[in-house]
């Protein structure tokens, strides 16, 4: 039976794993390999590096740090952050990473989604999709470079449509960023993902808001989604990924051994 | 004396994580698109990941075809390798795509009905009988799998798996062994499936 995937996010800065609030005051946690090595171990699905040294600035990014990864790393992950064209995501991809997300320039070219799908194939190509749930309006709306709060901004998009989008153009798996949710630690935002699971013919992974072992509970079992990604519960400890899996298997979530 | 290990370069993007999982063993390994190096070598890894019509054109390209056809020692496919490995598959752009034809079976779509895909995350594998590949390993240990396409339960098949509907995870016949999931990526479960195949 397919599990359910566990997959911690690292944010790298300059080669170095960071924690942030908002994207500011950055605070170095370590080498990128050690922690990456020590998540593997502790039976983490899939890791997501989200590199906001690219989101955030306009010069060359070194990326050496992925071939690093991918020499020590025995379980599948996703480099995200900065790539822009299909060369960006050559290079990561042949460096070692299985997968590659896009957000802010799928938005701005959606085109690129279908170049991605054309060149690499579906099976790499993630779309990171960052979703408001607007009060006044009643509506999940699409926000695009929210990597850096100055230049962030509401897009045309209802997430639904984009969600629908994405796939028209070959997207392989969707993560959903449920931004209100986002550094909560309230829970996932299940009403947003139910919805959008019933739109989303590819594996969708739920992002923004976990804050204990019941809410990724309650993510696989009411919003039926593949994955449930996050990040400061586990740079901080508050939740050790093997009591996570044990505490899932006890309550008949598919999870790996 | 040391095995001559060769990963044939079919031009496709995970030849990397291939070459640095079998590394991680202790195991030199070269990648090589060079038909005498493939011809001289022990053990031999085809991989691939992308589309079957693309990385096809490929191996033609590279006029590798007749040489990996006339193979005696053992040849691992993974993932898209493995789909290489059998008559045709049902991805292409004109209908069907001709691959090389080394175990008997077709690649098609797979019909998940309400289930996405692709098929994406890990699943349990349950080897069919003493397959030496699975040796050490449990029945149902998990396996990382990405794909849509799958080749049909037969005769030739070595592992299984269910997605919607049951499927080669592993498939044998003679030298030819292929694998659906990805060993390079399926931590300790993938590293003992490569050892077991570098010890064949």
């Amino acid at each position: 039976m397919l599990a359910r995937r566990i997959i911690p996010c690292l944010d790298v800065k300059d080669g170095k794993v960071v924690k942030g609030v908002k994207f500011r005051n950055h605070e170095i946690m370590g080498d990128i390999v050690p922690l990456a090595e020590k998540y593997a171990q502790q039976g983490a699905d899939e890791l997501v590096f989200y590199d906001i040294t690219a989101s955030s600035d306009q010069r060359v990014v070194d990326k050496s740090w992925v071939t690093r990864i991918a020499e020590v790393i025995d379980i599948p992950f996703c480099v995200a952050g900065g790539i822009k064209t299909i060369e960006d995501a050559g290079k990561i991809l042949e460096m070692g990473a299985d997968k590659i997300s896009v957000n802010s320039p799928a938005l701005a070219d959606p085109q690129l989604i279908t170049r991605l799908h054309d060149t690499y194939g579906q099976q790499c190509v993630v779309v990171g999709i960052d979703s408001f749930y607007n009060e006044e309006t009643g509506q999940y709306q699409v926000h695009q470079y929210t990597g850096d709060e100055s230049r962030t901004q509401v897009t045309a998009w209802q997430t639904a449509d984009w969600v629908k989008e994405v796939q028209a153009r070959g997207a392989g798996e969707i993560v959903l960023n449920c931004m209100n949710q986002d550094g909560v630690r309230k829970g996932y935002d299940l009403a947003q993902l139910s919805a959008i699971r019933s739109s989303s013919k590819v594996p969708l992974i739920a992002s923004g808001g976990a804050g204990k072992s019941s809410h990724f509970k309650d993510v696989f079992e009411q919003a039926d989604v593949d994955g449930a990604l996050a990040a400061s519960v586990f740079h901080k400890g508050v939740i050790p990924i093997p009591d996570l899996k044990a505490y899932l298997r006890q309550n008949n979530v598919a999870i790996r051994d | 004396m040391s095995q001559q290990i060769v990963i044939v370069n079919t031009g496709c993007a995970n030849i990397s994580s291939v070459k640095f999982a079998i590394e991680r063993l202790g195991v030199n390994v070269a990648v090589s698109d060079d038909l005498k190096t493939i011809q001289c070598a022990d053990k031999i890894f085809l991989p691939g990941v992308g589309s079957a019509n693309a990385a096809m054109a490929s191996i033609e390209k590279k006029q590798l075809t007749a040489c990996i056809q006339s193979l005696s020692q053992p040849v691992l496919g993974i993932c898209l390798g493995m789909q290489l490995m059998v008559e045709s598959s049902e991805e292409s752009l004109t209908g069907k795509t001709q691959c090389l034809g080394l175990i008997p079976g077709t690649v098609n779509r797979m019909q998940t009905g309400e289930l996405r895909l692709p098929h994406m995350g890990w699943n349990t594998v349950k080897p069919i009988g003493d397959a030496p590949l699975f040796k050490g390993l449990d029945d149902n240990s998990y396996f990382y799998f990405v794909h849509s396409f799958a080749v049909a339960v037969s005769e030739y098949t070595m592992a299984s798996c269910e997605y919607a509907l049951p499927f080669s995870a592993a498939l044998h016949k003679d030298n030819f062994f292929g694998v659906q999931f990805h060993p390079e990526r399926s931590s300790d479960a993938g590293a003992q499936l490569l050892k077991n195949f570098i010890q064949l």
